[in-house]
């Protein structure tokens, strides 16, 4: 067994824009799950929504800025339409809802009447050629020394990714460091003092609500230049339990949380899956047992798992400290 | 599957390049075990390429000579979602372009046909499973002759599509039931309650199963029913009752519960498979016109045996003693252990019943559908739709709520594509909230 390899796809992966993406999302999760106390459990679909705003608006033949622009505006609708029936209610309401609305919505998008917009089942392509052009690095160059070598496509996207990490990053710690932001927390930990306090908390979720999706359509959109294909099955749920694991990993109600948590969670993630792919290749009783299909399956079980414990024992994550940021501890 | 973004040219230049830049097999590895990551992602591409199809030609043979059949509707669909739709052209052509290559369900619309055509044989409408290889342009044949059509009232249509309302109501009722007895002892909305009606029909898939016991379904629902319920008293005392114990919010443990479901879930696919499952028994049973309505036994057998268990679960409620000293911590834990009721004790029980009941509304989940790994997930809408609309912690009002959803979302395919029915739930969920948040049989209470 060769750990270098392992490690190798690890870094890859941690460095790579699909974790710039992931780190994104997880940063408007964090907004709404760690300083809100929001529990969303449909944050999957902001990113959708995200994702298909840019491909059709392209396909009806938008420019590219424009499709961006629909696209994070269309998640900011989705958390408008979603909060405002849920928001006023109980925590358990919105919870419900989201994790309904997210299947509806990727059902929807799915279905074959809906095929003539958004592709159906087929999904969409070809809608990031305006992006490509931009890109000031040569394609096909490579970049980086050893196994360690990215094309100049990747490092495009990583550019613009990491870039939109961090600006997200200043732009949250600017708000949550706000008189509004201070509302926010007082929110998560005890909304009728908030409320008798003369602050309208509702309407404060709801901001809180639309900003992190609005984050998180960026973050969809991301993705979808990244794979130049938007496929409604690439938006399931298990993506939303993956981010919260990065955020409750780095720290929910922090500010650079998510950024470790997703950088963190990425590299355990992949090289895990390598793990097993080389384990299941390898180890004759462990290959007899699985097919790689299975083997694949494993990392699945290790992150529900993980999130259990997470939130169990360790809830601050690692870099809250205990006190702050035990969502809805009251 | 969950797919992480990735693109195969980049995955391929990346291989090249690595071998490039250091000749070794070291190198060559690497770039194969990228690659062996990349490729799951890059399945949908992929199969895009290779463009499989199902189509065929409809036609049917008067004194010897074929004539075609024009503007007959086929879908084509896969695990209940609908891939595509063909109207026969005039040389009764018709094809459906697919995503890749799987098992499909193809569907002729027999309302469609033209007057003096059917079918030779009706049961042959539907082909449950076509499997397509990668490339392959499947062609599939429904055998048509002349014939007369029963024209389907709308009055039978309506009756038929009430019969299923009732089915699938009776199903949710049964499932919905424990996720609100749950919340009325714990204040816990358990998101992996969808996985202990999942687990209830996978396990007697193994009981029922040929190569595993071979016992009738009948017989395989007992141990299939004990044994989640017993998983569920499990989770109830090593799981939910320590978190509980260590002062952890209910909040938390809401995530904790979707962790669950997640973790469990998977371990299901991983060892079950992903692919549906029917049962042995009662398989494509011949409907039975009732009063002009055609009914299936099985559905029938689903409703009563589904009214009988919610009726004893009504009257154990309201007569038994730990029945009521359920209904009594849900209203006020505090005042219920405070006049001596073991409120710990009662939970347990209640862990222990919620499992069963949805073990057996998963069964019949299972056999009126099919068994797979995500029925659950599938079927958590309508869990939540029939909790919100009878009122979250009450038992009657959710029982109620079952069946106005099931009925709901079963007539709803009178407007909505059948792959969307399910959205019919969300639709009663939302209005719930904005009108009524307290449900149907709830009292006026704030709930904000």
């Amino acid at each position: 067994m060769d750990w270098g390899q392992i490690l190798v796809s690890g870094i890859l992966a941690m460095v790579g824009p699909i974790t710039a993406g992931y780190a994104l999302s997880a940063i408007g999760l964090n907004l709404q799950f760690g300083y809100s106390g929001l529990l969303n459990f449909g944050h999957v679909a902001f990113m959708l929504v995200g994702a298909y705003g840019v491909g059709i608006t392209v396909q009806a033949g938008g420019p590219l800025w424009l499709g961006i622009a629909v696209g994070v505006g269309a998640a900011a609708l989705l958390g408008l339409l979603l909060g405002i029936p849920t928001l006023r209610l109980r925590a358990d309401y919105f919870a419900i809802t989201s994790i309904a609305v997210a299947e509806v919505i990727r059902l929807v998008v799915r279905s074959s009447s809906a095929a003539p917009v958004t592709g159906g089942v087929f999904g969409i392509q070809r809608f990031a050629n305006d992006f490509y052009a931009l890109n000031p690095f040569s394609a096909t160059t490579l970049y980086g020394s050893g196994p360690l070598v990215i094309t100049g496509r990747t490092l495009w996207l990583m550019v613009v990714g990491w870039a939109l990490v961090l600006l997200a990053i200043l732009f949250v710690r600017r708000l949550i460091n706000s008189p509004w932001g201070r509302v926010l927390k007082a929110i998560r930990e005890d909304e009728d003092a908030t409320s008798s306090l003369g602050k309208h908390v509702f309407a404060y979720k709801l901001q809180a609500l639309m900003i992190g999706g609005a984050i998180a359509g960026l973050a969809g959109i991301l993705f979808a230049l990244d794979q130049q294909n938007i496929h409604p099955d690439n938006y399931q749920t298990a993506i939303t339990f993956q981010l919260y694991v990065m955020v409750i990993l780095g720290g929910a109600g922090t500010i650079w949380g998510p950024l470790l948590g997703g950088a963190l969670f990425s590299f355990i993630f992949f090289s895990t899956d390598a793990l097993f792919a080389r384990l299941q290749a390898n180890v004759d009783w462990i290959g007899q047992l699985l097919t790689p299909a299975e083997a694949g399956l494993i990392k699945y079980i290790l992150v529900g798992v993980v999130l259990m414990l997470l939130m169990a024992f360790r809830p601050q994550g690692l870099l809250g400290r205990s006190g702050e940021g035990r969502v809805g501890d009251s | 599957m969950a797919v992480i973004p990735s693109e195969p040219p980049d995955g391929l230049r990346l291989a090249k390049a690595a071998r490039a830049a250091s000749p070794t097999s070291l190198a060559l590895r690497v770039l194969l075990s990228a690659i062996a990551v990349l490729a799951v992602l890059a399945l949908p591409l992929a199969a895009l390429a290779a463009g499989e199809t199902i189509g065929g030609t409809l036609s049917y043979r008067v004194d010897g000579a074929r004539v075609p059949v024009e503007g007959v509707t086929i879908t084509v669909s896969q695990d209940g979602s609908a891939i595509g739709t063909a109207i026969s052209d005039a040389e009764g052509r018709w094809e459906v372009a697919l995503p890749g290559p799987g098992n499909y369900q193809v569907v002729l619309d027999a309302t469609t046909l033209p007057e003096g055509v059917t079918l030779t044989d009706p049961d042959l409408v539907e082909l449950p499973s076509v499997s397509v290889l990668g490339g392959q342009r499947r062609t599939v044949i429904f055998p048509l002759g002349e014939g007369t059509t029963a024209g389907v009232t709308t009055y039978a249509r309506l009756g038929a599509l009430l019969v299923a309302g009732l089915k699938l109501g009776a199903t949710i009722a049964l499932a919905a039931v424990g996720l609100s007895l749950i919340y009325g002892v714990t204040r816990l909305v358990n998101f992996a309650h969808a996985e202990l009606v999942t687990l209830g029909a996978v396990i007697a898939v193994y009981f029922q199963a040929s190569d595993g016991l071979g016992w009738p379904l009948v017989l395989a629902a007992v141990p299939a029913i004990i044994l989640v319920a017993l998983f569920g008293g499990f989770q109830g005392r090593y799981l939910w009752r320590p978190l509980r114990r260590r002062g952890t919010s209910v909040l938390s443990l809401m995530v904790v519960s979707i962790g669950l479901s997640f973790a469990l879930r998977s371990i299901i696919q991983l060892i079950f498979g992903g692919l549906p499952v029917a049962y042995r028994d009662y398989v494509a049973q011949p409907a039975v016109l009732v009063g002009g309505i055609p009914m299936v036994p099985k559905h029938l057998a689903t409703i009563a045996v589904s009214i009988v268990v919610l009726f004893l679960v009504a009257q154990f409620l309201r007569r038994s003693r730990i029945g009521t000293a359920m209904r009594a911590v849900a209203d006020d834990r505090d005042l219920a252990e405070s006049s001596g009721i073991d409120v710990e004790r009662v939970i347990q029980v209640t862990w222990v019943l919620a499992a069963g009941l949805a073990a057996l509304g998963g069964i019949f989940f299972g056999l009126n559908e099919s068994v797979t790994y995500d029925m659950g997930l599938r079927i958590l809408l309508a869990l939540f739709a029939a909790v919100v609309l009878g009122g979250l912690g009450t038992a009657y009002g959710v029982m109620l709520g079952g069946f106005v959803v099931g009925i709901t979302v079963e007539m709803s395919t009178l407007w909505l594509p059948s792959e969307l029915k399910f959205s019919a739930g969300l639709v009663i969920l939302i209005v719930m909230l904005l009108f009524r948040p307290q449900g149907l049989l709830g009292a006026r209470e704030r709930i904000g």
